[in-house]
């Protein structure tokens, strides 16, 4: 009898968390740079407020949400974050031991990207969010309604799938080049702009923010965050939603299938 | 000048390895390209938006952009072996650094070079020719000068960053992340003149790490705010920073336990 498939990956998801959660002394020292970086990130959106508020695309409170929230949960959406551990087997030939297992290697690894990165946040967002909700009012984080906040639990969740998709094409790539450095650096470093990592894609020239929030990358981070802070409703957050799914299952099925394909030709490295 | 020769030809050395691998240093290179040009492109697509920022124009953000830009870079081509020494301390490899009759901290120096920084002062430098003539400067010779002293002060300051954080290692024997937020942090933040922050930021930068000594004062002073000669030299009072960085790292030395693997 097979053994149950969601239970597989489900033990899988588990023992990948529960080793990420280990990792104690880095994740303190990683609120206290989130915290800073977010503070700072804060002022800087405070200063370009005060020089123009009439130019600021959206309240400087949904602003504000959206750097507290992007840094608590920066674990998932910071797309050059991603394990690193499916690169170093490839490369020195561990995946020969991967492909002996009785599981998909597509899902495997898929699995452990989502725990890699939910167990990072999982330990980091808490201090980050109690903190943000405490300062004054424009600065801090806006208390969404229940349904902003149900559209941000599904979206964030597809946001973490589709990233790791973006991760596993890494992966993937690596059976070609077996350096991914270069490749990684060049994809992860675009995503983090095109996603809007490093300004909210609403704060870029209409037609070009427009444009991008057709990518894929939008999805990874952009979309969450403006249904959080509620800058995204009604119509326009269903299409979003649904262009999400989209690229989502696109990328997935196109890892897969390139996965299939480089598996046929793998050849082994090491010994 | 012995050490200097060795340094050299650690440097050379480096350069010919990575000349090996051609296209991972070409790919390198590009990636570290998209790392500073992203940031270029989200204040250029701000300004697009805002003009203006506590007084300062875009041009004159682009002067502290590139400054602070080829300043990190610099050092990180330059010195970033402190940037790997928690490794070195983890795997053993500083005991055998003490045992050579060497200073220990240029071998930790002389154990990396990250040559694909080169395109990111590449980068800084276009923007800094482009910003030139457009950020309402008159520029004499002693403005270049001064131009010169912020970017040499600059690269001596983000390699006290990066010793600081070697030596906190001694402490922790984990590299430790807080360090990033005064070292790409500071590449990050430092493109826009501190005082955008605030004045409780600009405070902490000129006294604690001093960032703005090199980049906001000396850029008021260029572009005519002031006539007061003290925040065109401000660049020279970070130099000062070397010495709370040394002595950490002294400390450190001294504290010293092997991790015996």
């Amino acid at each position: 009898m097979r053994p149950n498939r969601y239970k597989q990956y489900a033990t899988l998801f588990r023992v990948r968390f529960l080793t990420g959660l280990q990792y104690r002394a880095a994740a303190l020292a990683g609120i206290a740079t989130q915290f800073a970086w977010g503070g700072l990130m804060v002022l800087l959106y405070r200063a370009f407020y005060a020089a123009d508020p009439s130019a600021f695309p959206m309240p400087l409170q949904a602003a504000c949400s959206y750097i507290w929230m992007q840094q608590a949960f920066l674990a998932v959406f910071m797309t050059w974050g991603m394990d690193a551990s499916p690169i170093a087997l490839i490369r020195d030939g561990g995946v020969s031991y991967e492909l002996c297992r009785p599981v998909d290697l597509y899902w495997m690894w898929f699995t452990k990207e989502c725990a890699y990165r939910l167990s990072k946040a999982a330990l980091r967002c808490m201090p980050i969010l109690l903190f943000a909700a405490l300062l004054p009012a424009p600065y801090g984080l806006r208390i969404p309604g229940a349904a902003e906040l149900g559209l941000f639990l599904v979206s964030g969740t597809l946001a973490l799938f589709c990233i790791a998709a973006l991760g596993l094409l890494i992966d993937v790539s690596t059976f070609y080049t077996l350096d991914a450095t270069g490749v990684r650096s060049l994809l992860t470093n675009a995503a983090d702009f095109l996603s809007g990592g490093l300004v909210p894609l609403a704060f870029l020239p209409a037609e070009l923010g427009k444009f991008l929030t057709l990518l894929p990358f939008a999805g990874m981070e952009n979309t969450p965050l403006m249904l959080f802070n509620g800058q995204l409703a009604g119509r326009a957050a269903a299409e979003a939603l649904l262009l999400q799914l989209f690229w989502t299952a696109v990328l997935i099925g196109g890892g897969r299938l390139w996965m299939k394909k480089a598996l046929r030709k793998v050849v082994a490295q090491g010994g | 000048m012995d050490s200097l020769k060795l340094y050299f030809h650690y440097l050379s050395l480096h350069l010919r390895e990575r000349m090996e691998y051609k296209k991972s240093l070409l790919l390198g290179l590009f990636g570290q390209f998209i790392v500073s040009f992203s940031l270029f492109l989200s204040i250029y697509f701000l300004f697009r938006r805002f003009h203006a920022v506590a007084g300062f124009t875009f041009s004159q953000v682009l002067l502290s952009f590139s400054v602070v830009m080829m300043a990190f870079s610099l050092s990180e081509i330059f010195f970033r072996g402190f940037d790997l020494f928690p490794q070195m301390l983890g795997n053993g490899e500083f005991d055998r650094v003490l045992v050579r009759p060497r200073s220990p901290v240029l071998l930790v120096v002389c154990s990396k070079f990250q040559l694909d920084r080169l395109s990111r002062v590449l980068q800084g430098a276009v923007t800094l020719i482009y910003a030139l003539p457009r950020c309402g400067v008159d520029w004499t010779p002693e403005k270049a000068a001064v131009l010169g002293l912020m970017l040499l002060c600059g690269t001596v300051v983000f390699c006290c960053l990066f010793v600081c954080g070697a030596a906190a290692a001694f402490f922790t024997i984990e590299g430790i992340e807080f360090i990033n937020i005064f070292t790409d942090g500071a590449r990050e933040f430092g493109a826009y003149p501190m005082a955008v922050y605030g004045k409780a930021v600009l405070t902490f930068t000129t006294f604690v790490i001093p960032i703005a000594c090199f980049q906001y004062w000396p850029v008021v002073w260029l572009t005519g705010g002031t006539d007061d000669l003290l925040y065109a030299l401000c660049p020279l009072f970070s130099l000062l920073f070397i010495f709370p960085a040394l002595l950490l790292w002294k400390w450190g030395v001294r504290k010293y336990q092997s991790t015996g693997s």
